[in-house]
């Protein structure tokens, strides 16, 4: 028998690093797969300044809560969200952190880290705000609960953007696809 | 022969009114029963009683009333007009309902520029609690709760509506008359006419603040309260024509 | 790639992922809302702003009020226009409403009232909470009266709920209410939303604006052709008010009778019950998996319908010996009806979280463990 696929995905930055979007981009790429998913924001006064965050559920059962204490993936995007969540991470998790923001992680037994320069790969790509859809393309490849397809189809229904910056986001996911082996 | 030269409005019940001697309520609902008979909108208009003596309108009107709690006349007025855009909408309200529990209400509808009329009627107490003071009532004047006279220093200033609407972009005619005399009694008549035929032509806010006796409150005679609205109380609300 | 193997697939474009409070709107679009009113409030603005768009869409109209108490009155002229009203808001603002919700009651009006509730009392915090269950169910405006109060768990079922509220406001001409939580508002979940269908097979309700207001006989639309309606909820006559209350009193018994849900899942020899409903039964849910894993007979035992409060199903599960775990969001308020029904209250026991907290799954299968033992 599969094991049950219980995922629980942390989007953690700054309000404006597009963290809603990143979470609801996943969230709608899973329910595309036929998985149960849920999408939470942050609350409130947070949303600014501070973290923002948004949690997402993708699992084979019915979602009890969809907030999130111990999460199976954290997408980290700047350093007061590696405080917050990544400690909570479980065994086996991912942890997927922007170093462009984050200059030391913490070691932590047992959890899988990819590190990239997420922001400063955006730059490059010529727009620092898709350093969320590059994050996206790593969690797409390294976690294979949806295809590829999914993401990039899913991406023109969420992002209510004229073509030229849907096709930027496009190709900051398959960046990030790219990057994982 | 007979001929009959005076008689009750379509508009109006045959319900024996249970209003004080001389009590102002009676002449304006008359005046708006007469002007609705005149306009021939029976038939198309939706009033709003308020909170206050005059509640049970409804038992003296011959058309479709509702109440609404206290100060809300106007909110409710207001969602009915946007449902029934083509109907004739009124609010009939004292000073207690329209200048203090319902002040923002009256505020922001006249600011919406709602398509309605308010009949405000301000004989300056509150009379169905037992002559309290309201926010209309004159400095000096003795209430229930203003047993030494209202004192500004303690009670405050008597409250202008009709000036405070007027500088408001959304309303359309605003209006202050009385009815302490059959020549003010013909003016209100005119005014409130005037009112209704701003909301059929689609023209927005429009309301007529009328000066009316109360002599169970005031302590007075039926005619030398008149004489306290054509005397005294005009000095604190003028009479005429403020906006339209 | 793995499959999915839990929920049967849906066919793609019938699914959309929507905010409850966006499902919330859609449904009460559905049932032929063509007036809403609200004021801005978190954690329900989503609603708003959905109606905002929507009442544009379908020709109704949309008012952001000055006050939530304009809003509920202006929903009051609405309904005693005839057409199908609704107003939406969360805790603080819902006690504003109270005083429209007794004089919808008092009117017999037909009116939707959403609550999203946040932490109290006062001001207390825009996190989700269920602290607002007496105020719902016991009357939080003054005078004999009640409301039909849905308690949604899911985005889908704020949709369904709130469309369907509509059709009992209107059978039993009386305010109703959508009690959702800050979770329930703002949290996304895959809803299917099928307007044509929807709209074809609610044909019957569905009539136009013109149409409905002449159903409605007792509206206010100008009294043509008949004698003047009032409405009114001044009774003064010796007498009068008695009498209307028994009238409001047979016709809560007739929905005592004909309106009380529920859901229970597993309870077939259920030795421990948890008590939950809203946010609170879905983790209530998973509790009951977890517990039934480690051998622990437990079962899930969820009200819908919070007034009319199910206390005979629930008293059903009572085997004598059977110990109930009420969960809340809450110091305890639901706790109270679970007691009435069960009449023992030493085997009524209760988990609460407040300010935001939200009951854990580990929480509940302690507290039901300690329990059980």
């Amino acid at each position: 028998m599969k094991k049950t696929l219980n995922e629980q995905i942390i989007c953690a930055g700054f309000g404006g690093q597009g963290i809603m979007l990143m979470g609801k981009l996943l969230a709608e790429a899973g329910m595309r797969e036929g998985y149960c998913v849920s999408w939470l924001p942050s609350y409130g006064a947070e949303v600014r300044g501070g973290t923002a965050h948004s949690m997402v559920h993708i699992s084979d059962n019915a979602i009890a809560s969809p907030t999130i204490s111990l999460p199976t993936t954290c997408i980290v995007m700047n350093k007061p969200s590696l405080a917050k969540f990544t400690g909570k991470l479980r065994k086996r998790g991912l942890l997927i952190v922007n170093t462009s923001m984050v200059d030391r992680i913490p070691q932590k037994a047992g959890v899988k880290t990819l590190k990239f320069p997420l922001t400063d790969l955006a730059a490059d790509m010529g727009n620092v705000k898709t350093a969320n859809m590059i994050a996206v393309g790593v969690f797409t490849k390294a976690k294979k609960i949806f295809p590829l397809k999914n993401v990039l189809e899913e991406l023109e229904k969420v992002l209510r953007l004229d073509e030229s910056l849907i096709a930027l986001n496009k190709k900051a996911i398959k960046l990030g696809y790219s990057l994982v082996n | 022969m007979e001929k009959l030269i005076f008689k009750k409005p379509e508009a109006m019940t045959d319900a024996v009114m249970h209003y004080c001697a001389g009590c102002g309520h009676g002449i304006v609902h008359r005046l708006v029963a007469e002007v609705i008979d005149e306009l021939g909108i029976r038939e198309k208009v939706v009033a709003v009683a308020p909170v206050g003596c005059a509640v049970i309108a409804y038992d003296y009107w011959n058309f479709d009333v509702t109440e609404a709690a206290h100060g809300r006349t106007p909110a409710v007025a207001t969602g009915i007009k946007r449902v029934l855009p083509d109907k004739v909408i009124f609010t009939y309200q004292g000073d207690g309902d329209l200048a203090a529990i319902g002040t923002s209400e009256i505020i922001h509808s006249a600011n919406r520029a709602e398509n309605i009329t308010v009949i405000f009627v301000n004989n300056g107490v509150y009379g169905m609690t037992g002559g309290q003071m309201a926010p209309t009532t004159t400095v000096g004047q003795k209430t229930a709760t203003t047993k030494a006279g209202r004192n500004i220093r303690r009670d405050g200033f008597p409250i202008k509506i009709s000036e405070m609407l007027a500088v408001l972009e959304g309303t359309t005619y605003i209006e202050r008359t009385a009815v302490s005399s059959p020549k003010e009694i013909i003016k209100t008549k005119k005014a409130i006419k005037k009112a209704f035929g701003i909301q059929i032509k689609n023209e927005g806010f429009s309301m007529v603040e009328i000066l009316a006796t109360c002599p169970t409150y005031w302590g007075q005679s039926s005619q030398d309260a008149c004489t306290r609205i054509e005397k005294e109380l005009v000095k604190t609300y003028p009479l005429g024509v403020l906006k339209g | 790639m793995r499959k999915a193997k839990g929920r049967v697939r849906r066919p793609d474009g019938k699914r959309i992922l929507i905010t409850g409070n966006e499902a919330c709107g859609e449904g009460a679009v559905q049932a032929g809302l063509r007036f809403y009113a609200g004021y801005p409030i978190t954690p329900q603005n989503e609603l708003t702003a959905y109606m905002s768009r929507r009442m544009l869409d379908v020709g109704g109209t949309f008012i952001q009020a000055e006050s939530e108490l304009a809003a509920i009155s202006m929903v009051f002229g609405a309904t005693v226009a005839g057409v199908r009203a609704m107003t939406s808001s969360s805790s603080p603002g819902i006690s504003l409403k109270q005083e429209g919700i007794s004089y919808l009651a008092a009117c017999e009006l037909p009116a939707v009232i959403v609550n999203i509730m946040r932490g109290g009392p006062g001001l207390g915090n825009i996190a989700p909470s269920q602290s607002d269950y007496f105020q719902a169910t016991k009357g939080g405006g003054h005078g004999d009266y009640h409301m039909v109060v849905l308690a949604p768990a899911s985005c889908q079922e704020m949709l369904d709920f709130t469309r369907e509220l509509f059709d009992i406001a209107d059978r039993y001409r009386g305010p109703v209410m959508v009690l959702g939580d800050g979770i329930l508002g703002q949290m996304m979940e895959p809803v299917i939303v099928d307007r044509r269908s929807s709209i074809d097979v609610r044909r019957e309700s569905q009539t136009t604006n013109d149409k409905r207001q002449t159903t409605k006989s007792w509206a206010l639309t100008g009294c043509k052709g008949r004698k003047p309606n009032v409405i009114k909820s001044l009774r003064l006559k010796e007498g009068e008010l008695e009498a209307f209350n028994e009238k409001l009193e047979k016709k809560y018994d007739l929905i005592r009778k004909r309106e009380i849900r529920f859901e229970k899942y597993r309870t077939e020899g259920a030795k421990i019950i948890i008590v939950a409903y809203g946010t609170s039964s879905r983790i209530g849910r998973a509790s009951v998996d977890r517990l039934r894993k480690y051998g622990i007979k437990a079962g899930l035992f969820r009200p819908i319908s919070l007034w009319p409060f199910p206390y005979e199903a629930l008293k059903k599960l009572d085997k004598g010996n059977t110990k109930f775990l009420t969960v809340e969001m809450s110091a305890g308020q639901m706790l109270e009806d679970v007691r009435l029904a069960i009449e023992d209250k030493s085997r009524v026991h209760f988990y609460g979280r407040t300010g935001g907290g939200i009951p854990s799954e580990e929480a509940i299968v302690r507290e039901a463990i300690s329990y059980k033992l």
